[in-house]
This record gives C-alpha cells, structure tokens and sequence, in this order.
C-alpha cells in the first residue's frame, strides 16, 4: 500500500510551519505504511555551505568519533547537528568533497542519506509517528516537505529500504507502487555510471530521474521520460532544491490527491492527509491524470 | 433529525446506529458532520433514511447501499456506492476510482468529475456523471446504463456485456467490443427519466451517443483457435 504526503509552500511567511504541517499529514497516513517512515525537508540554506546527512545504527559512538575526527583534521568550520540516529554535518562547499572522502575511508559505518544545500532526509524503521516523533519532525521548517509511509513489497524492511530515497544533490523521490522493470534498468544504470546501495525498486527510479537530470534535462523533462522508460505501478512525488513534482502510471491504480491554495501546493495518497491543512474548504482539490506530469517551482 | 459529529463519536458507532435502522424508521433524516476523508462511511445502510454528508469522504463511502439517499456534499474517494443494491447516493463534488464499481441497482449521480474504472463491472445500478470519466470505464459492464454528460478517458467499455453507455461528449478511445451504436426511442426514454432523477435539466437525449458490446466476445470465435 505505503501513503505519501507532500507539502511545497508558496507563501514563505509559512515556513516555520512546514514541519507541523507535514507531521500532521504523516501522522494520518500511518495504517497505509506502518512498518517504516521518512521524510525529507528542504530548510533554510545557507550561501557556501552544504549539508550532508548522516545514518548510523549506532549513532552515539560514530557520531562521537566522528566529531572527535572533524575536530582533529583542522575541519572545526564542520557543524554536526545529532537528531536521534540521524544527524546533519553542515559543511563548506568547497570542502564537501573531501568530507564526503574522510567519511567513506575512516568513518564506513555512518551512511550518507544525502547531499545538498537545502535537503535533509530522516527515515527509520518503526511507526510513522513514533518516527515523526523521534526526529521532532515537527519543529523543522523550510520551503518544502515529502514523507512517505511504508508497507514493504519488494525488498526488506530496513533502514536504508524506507523513503525518500535521494541519489543526487537536493533530490529526493517517494513512491507508492512497484516497478518490474528495475532489474534491467538498475543493470542498465550501473553500466551508465550511477551507483546502488540497496535491493529496491524505488531507488531505480531515483537513480534513473537523477541520471536523466545529469544529462542535462530538468525535473519535468525526466519525469516526462520516465513515463516511457519505467514500468510497473507507480505514484512518484519529487522533490529538488526549488522544486516539487508529481506523476502517476498511466494506469494509475495508486490513490493521488492534491490541493492548491494562495499559499501552498499539497499532495496526499488520500483526502484524509490534506483534512487539516489551511484553508483546505476552499482550496482547489482534484485527483492528478494518469501519465501527467506535475511540476511547482518556486 | 439525528446529527453525528464524527469529531466527537467513531465511525464505528455511527455505521453501528445506521445499521439498526430498518423500514418505517423514525429517524429518517440523519447528518454527519466533518468526515474529513473517512473511510467507508455510511456503508452497508439497508432503510429508507436520508444521510447528508457534511464534508468529503475517503473509501468506500455508501457501499452496498439498500434503500437509502446518501448525499456527499464533497468529494469522495475510491469505491462510492460500490456494489450498491437501490436507493441513490449524490455526491457533489468528484469522484475518485471504480466510482459505483459492481453495483447491482439504485442511481448513483456524481456532480463533479468521476476518475477511472467509473462503473467497472457494473451489474444493474445507473450511473449520472455531469463531469468526465476516466479510462478504463465500464469495463465488463454487464447492466445498468451509464450517462456521462462530459468526456470519456480511455478504453471506454472494455470487454463490455449489456450495460447501456451515453457520452455526451469526447471518447478518447473505446475498448475491445465496444461499439458505438444506435440510439432508439427505448434509449432516448431512459435518458430522459434517468436525468429527470439526477436532477439535470436543460440537456437532451439527442447531445448523446449511445455505446454497447460488439458482442464478438460472447462466443469462443474459431478462427483464433491457431492461438491457443
């Protein structure tokens, strides 16, 4: 089954109200995935600097090293900021490389969930709220917001198997559906460069929107290919550093609801996901088209 | 009239006080207050009563229904009215997938738009969109007439029986053995009563097309044994 919620704001006076929002769009969509949550926010960026998150199965002692390294290798300008089994390690641009590299060689047990200036994703096995709750979700603000609740069809319930799943700078997808082409097309990806950490279908199809955007089309225009290129049952919210997209299967068996006000455009696997929000009584509601690509930029 | 705030009481209670009602119920007229995208509300009613719905609701709204008027002043999720017996369900707003889906009897009116599968396998109800439909609708279709005032999606009728297809506007496409065919007077009197008890005015019979089964696919045709 798995739920979606999505949240993208027009109006930026909102911002501090993203986070509340989204948990209480999340926190309805719990029976639809109950067995692991995530969600990524795109917060506030700051001009030169980069975030990366970071995952560990056992956060206190990684992330302890992990500060003790930052400190030790001249790296002090590095800000690491815990959230429960998360945390985001705020950088310099410029030298997000070589953290990336010192992370890889000397700290392999915390994983990189993502990269980027705005995007931070937490995602974790357990019950969509109780995940909310343990990453206070509902404090966190920015310009947009996907969470996704998961019942797992193709690969195992997992940390790394739960959404968003983000395989390139700012980028992240959810998805409510499966695919049955992802075997050929991961092998096809693979060959063209792009690298895998997990079984799962849905990272194919983040992989393959990403690698699309590195040939140079943008979000919309990947969507748009992906209709052609992915098969299978399928609801895929998107996000970017500006941006926020939707698309459905041409068959579209998987539920999409959106509303569209003044002030923000939202995406719900049901109705009930939107209820709370807003001025939701006079917002635009309608079911997305089959095989139509959504696209909010801001 | 009986008002249930489903704010303050579950919707299990409220399907439970519904599901006393029998003929000559006292209370006839009944209201329920923020649905806020309930699933399966007023499902499985078997009485006369009349329930308006203040608000959208999510799955399954009015399945089964027997007798009974439910009016959805919103939108409703997959599966309205599925497998409705009699009675009439409105819903104001639009309607998400297999809308009326293997409904036997009563009138389901959709004001909005109606998304996909739109009484698939249908077997008997009646079905008024004043929108559009989806694709995919009235697929193996067996009986009941379906009147869409707006466009149909899709592969319309596919592997259609006897269920009676009216679209007043655009077909994007029509389904294996799906046909359009002709409209008779038998046909133009249904589109009257039918709107007549949907509430439409100011449309006639003759803004439609009528569609229906080829009936190719009724018998096993020997030429494609090859296939096999």
């Amino acid at each position: 089954m798995c739920g979606i919620v999505g949240l993208f704001l027009k109006n930026s006076e909102m911002e501090d109200q993203l986070g509340g929002l989204l948990e209480r769009m999340l926190s309805t969509m719990c029976e639809r995935g109950p067995d692991s949550a995530g969600f990524a926010v795109y917060g506030p960026a700051t001009k030169g600097r980069s975030k990366i998150t970071l995952q560990s199965a056992n956060a206190k002692t990684d992330f302890a090293a992990l500060n003790s390294s930052l400190t030790a290798s001249k790296n002090s300008d590095a800000k690491l900021s815990v959230h429960d089994t998360h945390a985001v390690l705020t950088v310099p641009t410029d030298k997000l490389e070589a953290v990336k590299r010192m992370l890889r060689e000397s700290h392999s047990s915390i994983r990189i969930m993502a990269t980027g200036d705005a995007i931070e994703i937490y995602k974790e096995v357990g019950y969509p709220s109780e995940v909310a709750r343990r990453f206070d979700l509902a404090h966190m603000s920015g310009s947009h917001a996907i969470g996704h609740t998961r019942m797992a069809t193709e690969s195992a319930v997992t940390t790394l198997g739960a959404h968003p799943f983000s395989t390139g700078a700012d980028q992240c997808l959810v998805h409510n559906g499966s695919l049955s082409n992802h075997n050929g097309l991961r092998r096809e990806l693979i060959r063209n460069g792009m690298t895998f950490e997990t079984e799962n279908d849905t990272e194919v199809a983040a992989s393959y929107l990403s690698w699309r955007m590195q040939q140079g089309m943008n979000l919309r225009e990947a969507l748009e290919k992906g209709l052609d290129d992915l098969d299978g049952f399928f609801t895929f919210v998107v996000g970017t550093k500006t941006g926020f997209g939707v698309v459905r299967d041409p068959i579209a068996c998987k539920p999409a609801v959106m509303a569209e006000t003044d002030d923000y455009v939202a995406f719900g696997s049901e109705y009930r996901a939107l209820a709370g929000l807003p001025g939701i009584d006079t917002a635009k509601v309608w079911e997305p088209e089959p095989a139509t690509v959504y696209f909010w930029q801001r | 009239m009986r008002t249930i705030d489903l704010a303050q009481s579950s919707l299990r209670d409220l399907n439970e006080d519904l599901h006393r009602q029998t003929d000559g119920a006292n209370e006839a007229q009944w209201e329920i207050l923020n649905p806020r995208g309930a699933h399966a509300v007023a499902v499985g009613i078997d009485a006369p009563i009349h329930v308006d719905v203040r608000g959208s609701v999510g799955y399954y709204c009015a399945g089964m229904n027997k007798k009974a008027s439910v009016v959805v002043h919103g939108s409703a999720g997959p599966g309205v009215a599925e497998n409705m017996m009699s009675g009439k369900v409105v819903i104001k707003g639009d309607a998400s997938q297999y809308a009326g889906a293997t409904g036997r009897g009563g009138l389901l009116v959709i004001e909005g738009n109606a998304s996909s599968r739109c009484g698939i396998s249908m077997k008997g109800i009646d079905i008024v969109v004043r929108g559009n439909i989806g694709h995919m609708s009235a697929f193996m279709a067996q009986s009941g007439h379906l009147i869409v005032l707006g466009d149909a999606g899709d592969a319309l009728g596919d592997s259609i029986y006897e269920a009676k297809l009216f679209v007043r506007g655009k077909v994007k496409s029509l389904g294996s053995d799906c046909i359009e065919k002709e409209m008779r007077d038998e046909h133009r009197d249904a589109l009257v009563r039918l709107l007549a008890e949907a509430g439409i005015t100011g449309v006639k019979p003759d803004e439609f097309r009528r569609y229906g089964s080829a009936r190719k696919l009724y018998n096993f045709n020997i030429d494609n044994a090859d296939a096999y």
